[in-house]
């Protein structure tokens, strides 16, 4: 009986198909591949990413090395001399009220910040990456209570939760990075859960499982990799978030111990003086964080932007 | 269409894979469920390939996936090489894995974008720790060499450098690299250009030859499974309608959903004339609540009122095509060829 013409698709002799397929492939090898490697880094970032990087290598290497520079105390040495002048060539960036140097207080202030923002993000990074995974990767049960838990953690005014615990806990350097480290695990750990969302329903995924791979390996070895990107993004930004807040809990009084040099308690000092022809005690450490902050969030939306762009290669 | 009974099973003795009354449902929410696959029998021999046919949503899909267990099945038996599967979870689960593997669709989805190739395709020897470093890297360049691709440059290369065609290749190496008896391809070439599909198909039939491999074809292109099955099985809504050897399913079809089917295929000969086609009328319903009797009867030419009350069963007609249908066609096709 007549058979229906159809395209026949295996009318190719099949017998050498993978040899000429082989030829066929390895004279496009080089074609083929449209994006090399090294290309997605190599091209150039913009002029805004650059600035951001030197202030922040500034600033952190300024409060890496503040020891071995030749700075006076920030809170021994006082110049009775110069109370609560303005810049000059012995006090670049002025004195206090009480003759501290401004200068010596901003750096030393720019490592409590870094310490707080780096730990308290590190926690958070942790924590929330991991309850972020496993919430978004299992799904079911645990997902609705670990994402309702967010969405009330994420609806707290967080300085205020912050003021809470550290009136109660009393104040010190450890209790600031945690409190402000467990505001951070919400917010890392829905970007953690949104994008292992996105990638554990790949099929990939499901290959590994068929392959008989663990949970914890699929976990860890598939789905983490893809999501450590826009994690990482975030953290950048909660760094700044966390300097921010460790600032203004230092100017409420209710941050880090007032022997502690910090930006806030600096900016509350110089509060004071705003009006008397001092404003350089509280320019100063605000155009410090003010400059950090914008640093890392330029950094962390130019990483993200070029990370974004390897997947839409895809 | 209807297809339940367990007519067209073979010698359990020999089949490779035996799959009787399979049924996947789905929670729908409101105590509805999705009928996905209801009550399919069919069995594959070594070294056959099975044809799995139908149009979106028959369930042809669910099907691969509740042998695969990634879908677990609510109902029926699938026996590997004798061995019942359904209901194994867990470490016992894991240690059937190797014997079957599967073939996505989506190229670039079956992938993981922030792996290098070489790990992608190591990464099954490494779960299951076979061999140590060198040996996977010779596994390895030798699977990559298999499925046509050039070991020294794809090792090192990332998924999203490659094409559709070339990260089919990949996935058919990672899945071979267990050396698994079955292999599920799942609708392979949908996603692939028609010149790049020819390829893949040979290179699945050289790999079926090299390796020894058992196979089923899911696909909705009547015209490529014809070329690789031995078997076909057309599916609709959940239910087998018709399985037989191709040649035979398209000279002559005998369930009136298989002619509809067949008669859609283009003719790609621009001096024949279009003919008229034998059409099924409507949409496919839905799998919420299917027709009572036979499946097809909604959206059927032939229907009458037996097929609202009785489900056909599965029967001979002739050597090896089996059709579950109140009225089948006893003409051969009506198609120029």
């Amino acid at each position: 009986m007549p058979v229906p013409q159809q395209p026949d698709l295996t009318a190719l002799p099949s017998s050498s198909s993978a040899q000429r397929a082989a030829a066929v492939l390895v004279g496009s090898g080089t074609s083929g591949a449209t994006v090399d490697d090294g290309q997605v880094l190599r091209r150039r970032l913009p002029l805004s990413f650059w600035i951001s990087a030197v202030f922040l290598a500034i600033i952190v290497l300024a409060a890496v090395t503040a020891d071995w520079l030749p700075f006076v105390d920030p809170v021994e040495d006082y110049d009775p001399q110069a109370l609560a002048a303005g810049p000059s060539g012995e006090h670049l960036f002025g004195t206090t009220s009480n003759g501290n140097d401004v200068l010596s207080i901003v750096v030393q202030g720019a490592r409590t910040s870094l310490i707080v923002g780096l730990f308290a993000v590190a926690l958070g990074f942790f924590f929330g990456g991991l309850l972020g995974l496993v919430a978004g990767y299992f799904r079911g049960w645990f997902d609705t209570v670990i994402s309702a838990v967010i969405d009330i953690l994420l609806a707290f005014p967080a300085l205020v939760l912050a003021l809470a615990i550290v009136s109660f806990k009393g104040p010190s350097l450890t209790v600031v990075t945690i409190t402000l480290g467990i505001l951070a695990i919400p917010a890392v750990a829905r970007v953690a859960r949104a994008a292992t969302l996105q990638y554990a329903s790949r099929e990939f995924v499901l290959a590994a499982r068929t392959l008989g791979a663990s949970h914890k390996r699929v976990i860890f070895r598939e789905v983490l990799p893809n999501v450590v990107i826009p994690m990482a993004a975030v953290s950048l930004v909660a760094v700044a978030v966390v300097m921010v807040a460790e600032s203004g809990l230092a100017f409420l009084g209710a941050g880090v111990p007032a022997d502690t040099p910090s930006w806030g308690s600096l900016m509350k000092l110089g509060q004071g003086q705003l009006d008397k022809g001092a404003a350089h005690i509280c320019l100063f450490p605000a155009a410090a964080l003010f400059i950090t902050v914008y640093s890392l969030n330029t950094i962390g939306d130019t990483l993200r932007q070029r990370f974004d762009v390897g997947r839409g290669v895809l | 269409m209807a297809g339940s009974g367990t007519a067209p099973l073979r010698d359990p003795d020999v089949a490779l894979l035996r799959v009787e009354h399979l049924t996947v449902e789905f929670p729908a929410g409101r105590g509805r469920r999705v009928h996905a696959v209801s009550d399919v029998s069919f069995d594959v021999y070594p070294g056959e390939t099975l044809g799995l046919v139908g149009e979106s949503g028959c369930g042809k899909s669910t099907t691969g996936r509740a042998i695969m267990q990634i879908s677990r099945p609510t109902g029926g038996s699938v026996k590997l090489a004798g061995r019942e599967i359904v209901g194994t979870t867990g470490e016992a689960l894991r240690q059937i894995r190797p014997e079957m593997q599967m073939i996505f669709q989506d190229p670039i989805s079956s992938l993981n974008p922030r792996r290098r190739v070489g790990d992608i395709v190591a990464q099954p020897l490494e779960i299951w720790h076979r061999g140590d470093a060198e040996a996977r890297t010779a596994k390895v360049r030798e699977l990559l060499g298999a499925v046509g691709l050039d070991p020294d440059t794809a090792m090192g290369r990332r998924p999203h450098q490659f094409s559709g065609g070339q990260c089919q290749r990949i996935s058919i190496a990672r899945a071979l690299a267990l050396e698994p008896t079955l292999l599920i391809c799942d609708e392979p070439v949908s996603a692939l250009d028609v010149s790049v599909q020819a390829q893949i198909l040979n290179l699945l039939e050289d790999m079926k030859a090299r390796y020894g491999l058992t196979m089923i074809f899911i696909a909705h292109d009547l015209a490529v499974v014809k070329n690789v099955s031995d078997r076909v099985a057309v599916m609709y809504l959940g239910k087998l309608c018709e399985i037989a050897p191709p040649d035979e399913l398209y000279r002559n079809p005998a369930h009136p959903y298989t002619r509809a089917l067949l008669s859609a295929i283009p003719i790609p000969d621009p001096t024949v004339r279009p003919r008229r086609r034998e059409g099924v009328a409507g949409e496919i319903p839905s799998p919420l609540a299917p027709p009572s009797g036979c499946r097809f009867r909604t959206r059927c030419p032939r229907t009458t009122s037996r097929c609202e009350t009785e489900e056909p069963a599965m029967t001979a007609a002739g050597d090896g095509h089996f059709v579950a249908c109140h009225h089948p066609v006893v003409e051969p096709a009506p198609v120029a060829g």
